[in-house]
């Protein structure tokens, strides 16, 4: 019969860094964030600094040093087509991949989600979608329209209430993304302090650059299956670059529109052809001429 | 005496992380969860009080636990239960039924005689808690 020993099993001294990073498969994380969006510097550094802090407090958990989970409510501010709420989703995926949030859904709502139209009527409201959020993340778009300063029957203050106080007390069952126009957040959160307290991130979604814009241009075609013929490399560039200029530019949104228009004018194009006999390259072009027609080259 | 109504009833109390553990269950079966609460103990009492509505669409047992808690923190001497329905075809009923709380002490049954015609005898019981008007037997 072996002796039994009273010890517990000693903590190890050292662990592997890189060790825990493979079985975590955090650089497998990182490296698809990268893939699939393009520029958002800010936003990937932040991601990777919160998956470095992840692979210490495991470390640390593993030495038997005490960790406590970070809090991870966000606020992303930037204006149209700057990738919010595509960002907000992901980071649904990233954060349950990295194993901060236990499920990893996504709750999206605005502010008529949670504010209600009667007295009585906002707190079982916002509790009803804090209840279906808690597990994984709670994006909450045009945030700074909760609080309506100038109207005093306005319910927005008590759904700001409830959301302070499941935002700090329950921590880890929940996180909060809010996003908006920067300017608004701000004067948002000033007179709020409360919420601002809570939010440990603050992000600016920076606009595209012409060549990020070029980048995420191309990445939608292939999504889409479509691809620019060599000939319509060019006409795209100079697109974004008078796009950008003229009013109304919503980033990203704005490629996708004009890519939509493009697979109008192929579509008018082949269907307006004498000869009807098309191949998957045919069907799969967008040619010069259909991003050519654009009101963009005319001004 | 303790009441061994529902699931688990013939176990010691549960712990929260048990009950969150099986909420987490029943919401991975896709059940709806619901809390209801009484302070009527007797067996055949079907309908207790709701305490909100059922809810659907939860992912996390972290939800479910919110209204338990906060069924618990109004009615800490009611006994409070949570109920988990499947709604799928051919079932369409409760799969789930287990006490979380408690009041403190349970006065238990007595046994009710009815003398009918003819010498009969119909019997029920009755429990004691029932002397005192509901909202303060406990």
């Amino acid at each position: 019969m072996t002796p039994t020993t009273s010890d517990k099993v000693p903590a190890p001294e050292a662990i592997d860094l890189g060790a825990l990073a493979r079985e975590t498969k955090i650089h497998e994380v990182l490296e698809e964030l990268d893939r699939d969006l393009v520029g958002l510097a800010p936003v990937k550094a932040r991601i990777r600094d919160i998956a470095a802090l992840l692979l210490v407090d495991r470390g640390r958990r593993l030495l038997g040093l005490p960790t406590e989970p970070p809090s991870l409510h966000m606020c992303f501010t930037g204006n149209p087509g700057t990738g919010k709420t595509t960002v907000a989703l992901r980071m649904a995926e990233i954060l349950h991949r990295l194993g901060y949030v236990r499920k990893g859904h996504l709750v999206a709502v605005t502010r008529d989600d949670l504010v209600g139209q009667y007295i009585g009527h906002t707190a079982p409201k916002t509790r009803e979608i804090l209840k279906k959020a808690m597990g994984g993340v709670l994006f909450i778009d045009e945030a700074y329209y909760l609080y309506r300063p100038e109207n005093e029957r306005d319910y927005g203050q008590e759904a700001i209430e409830i959301l302070l106080q499941v935002m700090e007390n329950q921590r880890d069952d929940l996180v909060v993304i809010l996003a908006g126009y920067k300017n608004r957040m701000d004067t948002f959160f000033q007179s709020n302090p409360g919420m601002a307290s809570r939010i440990a991130h603050h992000i600016d979604f920076p606009d595209y650059s012409a060549e990020e814009l070029y980048a995420i241009g191309q990445l939608m075609l292939a999504k889409m299956g479509y691809r620019l013929a060599a000939d319509a490399e060019p006409v795209m560039r100079e697109y974004i670059g008078r796009r950008i200029t003229q009013p109304h530019f919503a980033n990203a949104r704005s490629i996708r529109n004009a890519l939509d228009r493009a697979r109008l004018r192929q579509a008018s194009r082949l269907f307006a052809a004498t000869d009807h006999v098309v191949g998957r390259d045919d069907l799969s072009n967008i040619a010069a001429a259909d991003l050519r027609a654009s009101r963009v080259f005319n001004t | 005496m303790h009441i061994t109504q529902g699931t688990f009833s013939f176990l010691p109390d549960l712990t929260d992380a048990e009950i969150s553990a099986q909420i987490e269950y029943a919401l991975r079966q896709g059940w709806a969860v619901s809390v209801e609460h009484t302070d009527e103990p007797h067996p055949r009492n079907v309908y207790w009080e709701m305490w909100g509505m059922p809810m659907f669409d939860l992912n996390d047992a972290a939800g479910a636990m919110l209204e338990v808690n906060a069924c618990r923190k109004a009615f800490p001497n009611q006994y409070v239960k949570v109920n988990a329905f499947d709604s799928t075809q051919g079932w369409e009923s409760t799969r789930l039924s287990f006490i979380v709380n408690r009041p403190a002490h349970e006065p238990g049954f007595r046994v009710v005689r009815q003398e009918g015609p003819d010498r009969t005898v119909r019997y029920t019981i009755e429990s004691y808690a029932v002397d005192r008007p509901a909202g303060s037997r406990y």
